[in-house]
């Protein structure tokens, strides 16, 4: 199985923020693979360095050291985003546009051909339920409807590697089920999703395969039933005792 | 350059979606005829004085225009995220840069094109002539002019975080050399040693904006400026734009960017 995200011996590293003050490790020797079609989980605590590795693979930060490629191309070069969709946890968009402009200013970027732009702006609209809001300013928006904008926007180019950075963070339930429902019909179309979610319970449900990051460290990988019947304990509890943490009995 | 152009149309859209342009406008409009009312020693005849009114707003108002929206083009982008899905995109830094410069450059433009139309009708409707190439000229020089205040700005942009810090900054430069550039040769050669030399340095290496003011030959009627003088100071000003945009390029193509 060909591999679609491919990370070598990460290390990234922030300067300290004050003179003489050492080097912040985020990520450290970071190897890992998601394969193509299969639905990633990417788990950690707070500070764990996932968003800093999203973030690598985004190229809004430089690695220190190491490699990082997406469908077989270094990062660091734009077009290794051509084919992916990303939706960051918080969604900000420029409000002065309208959901139409600014999903009409994306796929012209993505150089999708005009005659098909207006047909996919179409399909995502219908896609997240925003047809009926579709010339309104997105400042008028509700936030459960920028959210909806944000999926739109990442969906707008048909990508083969969506990357989702807490998706359902700050989501109601109705909200939280349509993007479960996004996830599952792409994972169903052999899509490749990447996500990183504090809700382990969804992660159970819809991921093949987790890693679980602690301290800017890969901890452990391997396929949810796989872990979850060599710990004997559910997602939640195979992440509690990765992190370290000592339930009071 | 598709990316760069897609930009721009979105910098092109915030500028007059955004009421700056409109409220200079105005205020432009107002204070030229209030003082078109009036009547300088009883002849309807004497505009001059309109003209420099007219024009010193003009310039005014495109440089607030300019070093404002430039200024907050990329820290305003930073700070409400919208750099994020935006370089999660197949877009390119320097194409980031390239966009945002065009932008706001063209915009500029836009701006500059209703100011002087409105200069040409008011002066019209007062001399009765419209000596159009001289207009275009002043625009031409004026709007390249323009070019380099924005990539001057954005280059500041991406040093400095807060855009009020680089407007006011900017301000300040942008002023200085537009009152102090033209004269800071003549004031290094009657100074001795090392002072002298740093004025010297000074001299040749800021952007010459003054320059590009050409007012005094609107305002006075002293015809055309000839079109290797004109070519000349095009080809400067876009070589600095360029060379300002290159540097700008070069602070920000690796700055981390966390979200």
């Amino acid at each position: 199985m060909s591999h679609v995200v491919e990370i070598n011996d990460l290390r990234v590293e922030f300067p300290g923020r004050e003179w003489r003050e050492r080097p912040k490790v985020a990520v450290e020797g970071l190897t890992l693979q998601v394969r193509s079609g299969e639905v990633f989980g990417f788990l950690g605590p707070n500070g764990a360095g996932k968003t800093t590795t999203m973030n690598v693979l985004l190229g809004f930060v430089m690695a220190t050291s190491g490699s990082a490629s997406i469908f077989g191309v270094d990062v660091r070069q734009p077009i290794a985003r051509q084919r992916i969709g990303y939706l960051p946890e918080m969604t900000y968009y420029y409000k002065f546009l309208s959901t139409e402009e600014l999903l009409r200013f994306y796929a012209r970027i993505f150089r999708i051909p005009s005659r098909d732009r207006e047909r996919r702006i179409d399909g995502v609209l219908k896609l997240v339920d925003l047809e009926a809001a579709r010339r309104r300013l997105i400042k008028t928006y509700s936030k459960g409807m920028q959210q909806r904008v944000g999926l739109a926007q990442a969906l707008i180019n048909d990508p083969d590697l969506l990357i989702l950075d807490e998706p359902t963070s700050g989501l109601d339930p109705l909200g939280r089920m349509k993007v479960r429902e996004i996830i599952e019909r792409l994972k169903e179309q052999g899509k490749t999703v990447f996500f990183s979610s504090h809700e382990l319970g969804e992660v159970e449900t819809v991921c093949d395969r987790v890693a679980i990051l602690h301290e800017g460290r890969l901890r452990v990988e391997g396929r949810v039933d796989e872990l979850v019947k060599q710990y004997q304990c559910d997602l939640e509890h195979v992440f509690l005792r990765v992190v370290g943490y000592q339930p009071r009995s | 350059m598709n990316n760069a152009l897609a930009l721009a149309g979105v910098v092109i859209m915030e500028l007059y979606r955004r009421k700056d342009f409109y409220v200079l406008f105005i205020m432009t409009a107002l204070m030229t005829m209030v003082l078109g009312s009036v009547k300088f020693f009883h002849d309807d005849r004497i505009v001059r004085y309109l003209k420099d009114a007219c024009l010193l707003l003009i310039w005014v108002s495109s440089l607030v225009i300019a070093v404002t929206t430039a200024a907050r083009q990329i820290p305003a982008e930073r700070e409400s995220r919208t750099i994020f899905p935006l370089l999660a995109k197949p877009v390119s830094r320097a194409e980031l840069i390239a966009g945002k410069f065009l932008g706001c450059w063209l915009a500029c433009g836009l701006a500059l094109l209703v100011f002087y139309l409105f200069f040409g009708v008011i002066t019209a409707s007062r001399e009765h002539v419209w000596p159009l190439g001289a207009y275009l000229e002043a625009m031409w020089l004026h709007w390249i002019c323009l070019g380099i205040v924005t990539a001057l700005v954005l280059f500041g942009s991406v040093v400095f975080t807060a855009p009020s810090s680089n407007s006011t900054i900017s301000f300040i430069i942008v002023g200085g050399i537009m009152f102090c550039g033209g004269h800071l040769n003549g004031v290094a050669l009657h100074l001795r040693g090392v002072s002298g030399t740093i004025l010297h340095v000074i001299y040749y290496c800021i952007p010459h904006l003054e320059w590009y003011d050409v007012r005094d030959l609107v305002i006075h009627d002293w015809g055309r400026i000839p079109w290797l003088a004109v070519a000349g100071a095009t080809l400067y000003g876009l070589l600095y734009s360029a060379f300002l945009l290159g540097a700008t390029w070069l602070v920000f193509r690796r700055k981390t960017l966390t979200v």
